[in-house]
């Protein structure tokens, strides 16, 4: 909102994919001002589901951002990833109250059907693994999100079943 | 847009609610769409039709009823009755109860405390507003209190009357809102911005997430009221990324406003211009704090800086910013509308008003509430809340990672900023987990020095190492292999961390060990002296010590 409209080479994307128009549309509606890096990324992650070092490097060009402070801010919030997701996303809250009732054991069960880690990716890319701090559906603890969807009151039964399913196929 | 087209909306939306005799208003917040309170809104609507009443029945999707314990829930305001747990299923003996006799086992007694126990400022609308229309927010009254202080107050008078009022920040610190209020206002600067933070980072807390989602208008009008309160004309929203269901309401309540005239240039026909930004969150607990939480804003990474300068008079840009929390803007509109004296009425002595709570945890009623500041914990967890059949209070945390545990000896103690802080808890932005018997204190205060250790931003070196430091000898506690020596190094830690760090994070971030510590030091001494968790939590390894 506070860049000088000054006229400026105007950057190409790093590859002729049609999606970089929903990036560029972002940045030209804060007029790339620099302090628009966040909402830039933003869009990048929700278009192409993770930030890779291409992505990292336009956008430093085109907000005239260095490229160790896009990494910097890249790395610093965890809502953004470097790594592309796999097929599934299971999503478990450790917030308090899932804490509370039983949230890491439904964890520790979901890492040994997936056969990997909280934060990583099965090794044969079907599923992702991650943990929220807290998705606000405290009520109905212990929550999970499983591609998109809210699941409350989980049990660990249940979560596997649904891990399990996405594994084989 | 001035006065006259409000009312004439009014009239309008009253006309044809009159018209509707029955309103069946169905919850879509966060956990009622979770337990696909979407579809049940659908399976209603078609059944209305399928019975041919669609003049005469009205069925609106309503921001949080409140016990989320029970979602998906119903209410038909029409007849003042409450269904709860409603399933596809039960929507033909619903549809045909209307007028005639409701559906008895559905039904949630609205005399129970739950209910009966609430006075609701913030929360007035919620359940009776669809969140997804401006019209309606205006028919109940909505964007009267901006209209009032356009027209007929001077900047001054509004925060004269916010200071009556006795509002204290609602984010958790308390600072007397009217206050701040007029330090913005007189700072000097070209611009000055209004901010709200909306990134409630506090695990074990909805408060804020709800309000956006249920009636976001409020927090839009009370944002604007403050903006023309200190001559500012620019505003941003700083909300988590994690919510994408309050985002998306929010961007609608934002492009309706503006459409109608509410935000943008000549408010309401006046003078005054004011407009809103949203800017998203990325998963950073820190930002919370105001000045980390502006870095972020400006595009950078959010740490801190030392204060002050504070963000009232070098804030955006080095601009003067107003920096309120959801919840405190949300009670703006009502103090405009009825004045800070009638406010003040509530509360207590130095915590006036109403404060909303997510109870959650070990609670039969788990959800949503406001009561008035003074009602003491036990009132709360025990009338409101419930404890389940067969099991055993224990402590309740309040003010998630930077707050603390009060056992049950402390449960009488009135609700306010000072007498939690007296407990070594603290207000915190709301957030109360109820433990049982199954919690054992020291695996709870390990899980928030493992949040405030990955949430630890790195600027500051007490904090960074601290707070690692702490993990690492409560993990050792809790895998049975700490001597006592541990035990007084994981106080002298307390001590420096809290004294030395340069933000809020870090100076509370040993609050849930010095509060376990106070209360519950038993279970450590029987995890060090006898390799024994109370609770049963803890699995101690074999002689590894």
């Amino acid at each position: 909102m506070m860049a000088p409209a000054q006229e400026r080479k105007q950057i190409a994307p790093p590859t002729d994919d049609k999606r970089w128009k929903i990036v560029q549309a972002t940045m030209r509606r804060h007029g790339h001002a620099p302090n628009s890096l966040i909402e830039t990324l933003h869009t990048v992650q929700e278009t192409f589901g993770f930030l890779e070092k291409r992505s990292l490097e336009y956008v430093s060009l085109a907000l005239r951002v260095p490229l160790s402070r896009v990494y910097g801010v890249a790395t610093f919030y965890h809502f953004f990833t470097l790594k592309p997701p796999g097929e599934h996303v299971c999503v478990i809250c450790m917030g308090t109250a899932c804490y509370i009732r039983g949230a890491q054991s439904v964890l520790q069960d979901i890492e040994q059907t997936a056969g990997t880690r909280a934060g990583e990716t099965s090794p044969n890319g079907r599923v992702s693994l991650l943990t929220a701090r807290c998705l606000g559906s405290c009520g109905l603890a212990p929550n999970a999100v499983f591609d998109g969807e809210v699941v409350g009151k989980l049990t660990p039964a249940e979560a596997h079943k649904r891990v399990e399913g996405w594994m084989k196929k | 847009m001035n006065g006259e087209d409000l009312a004439r909306i009014t009239d309008e939306e009253h006309r044809i609610k009159k018209s509707q005799p029955h309103q069946v208003h169905v919850c879509v917040a966060a956990a009622c769409l979770s337990a696909h309170s979407e579809g049940l809104k659908e399976a209603f609507v078609k059944e209305i039709k399928r019975k041919g009443m669609e003049h005469e029945c009205k069925v609106k999707g309503v921001g949080c009823l409140g016990l989320c314990a029970h979602a998906p829930l119903v209410s038909v305001e029409s007849e003042g009755v409450l269904y709860r747990n409603v399933t596809a299923q039960d929507v033909p003996r619903i549809v045909e109860g209307l007028g005639k006799e409701p559906a008895k086992d559905l039904q949630e007694p609205l005399n129970a405390p739950f209910f009966s126990r609430q006075y609701k400022v913030v929360l007035d609308n919620c359940g009776r507003v669809d969140p997804e229309r401006i019209e309606d927010y205006v028919s109940l009254g909505g964007y009267s209190a901006l209209l009032k202080a356009l027209n007929e107050m001077r900047p001054t008078e509004v925060i004269e009357q916010v200071t009556r009022s006795g509002l204290r920040g609602r984010g958790g610190a308390g600072y007397p809102t009217g206050l701040k209020w007029s330090t913005v206002s007189k700072a000097l600067g070209a611009r000055k911005f209004v901010v709200c933070n909306a990134d409630e980072g506090d695990p074990g807390a909805f408060m804020d997430r709800t309000i956006l989602a249920s009636d976001p208008h409020k927090v839009l009008e009370g944002m604007t009221i403050a903006a023309y309160a200190v001559g500012a004309s620019e505003g941003y929203i700083y909300v988590r990324a994690e919510y994408p269901l309050a985002v998306k309401r929010l961007k609608t309540a934002i492009h309706q406003a503006e459409r109608l005239g509410i935000l943008g240039k000549n408010i309401l026909g006046t003078e005054f211009n004011f407009s809103i930004e949203i800017r998203l969150g990325a998963g950073a607990f820190v930002c919370g704090e105001e000045t980390a939480l502006l870095a972020s804003i400006e595009g950078r990474r959010g740490t801190p800086r030392p204060r002050p300068p504070y963000p009232a008079e070098s804030g955006l840009w080095n601009m003067p910013t107003l920096i309120n929390n959801v919840e405190t803007y949300a009670h703006v509109p009502r103090i405009i509308k009825e004045g800070g004296d009638w406010y003040a009425k509530l509360g207590t002595e130095k915590s006036k008003g109403t404060k909303m709570f997510a109870l959650a945890g070990r609670v039969t009623n788990t959800g949503l509430i406001e009561v008035p500041m003074g009602m003491t914990l036990r009132e709360i967890i025990f009338d409101i809340g419930g404890i389940p059949e067969g099991h055993q209070f224990k402590a309740v945390q309040t003010g998630g990672p930077s707050g603390g545990c009060v056992p049950e000896q402390h449960l009488d103690t009135p609700v306010d900023y000072e007498s939690l802080a007296k407990l070594g808890s603290i207000m915190g932005s709301g957030g109360m987990i109820v433990m049982d018997e199954t919690s054992c204190m020291v695996d709870v205060a390990k899980y928030f020095m493992d949040f405030c250790k990955s949430e630890s931003c790195g600027k500051c070196i007490p904090c960074r190492v601290g707070t690692a430091h702490m993990h690492d000898i409560l993990t050792k506690i809790t895998n049975g292999d700490a001597t006592m020596n541990d035990l007084s190094t994981l106080e002298e830690l307390c001590d420096v961390v809290r004294n030395t760090s340069l933000c809020g994070l870090g100076q509370t971030a040993p609050n849930s060990i010095l509060s376990t510590l106070r209360y519950f030091r038993d279970e450590y001494l029987a995890h060090i002296q006898h390799r024994r968790c109370p609770a049963g939590v803890c699995k101690m390894q074999e002689e590894s010590a």
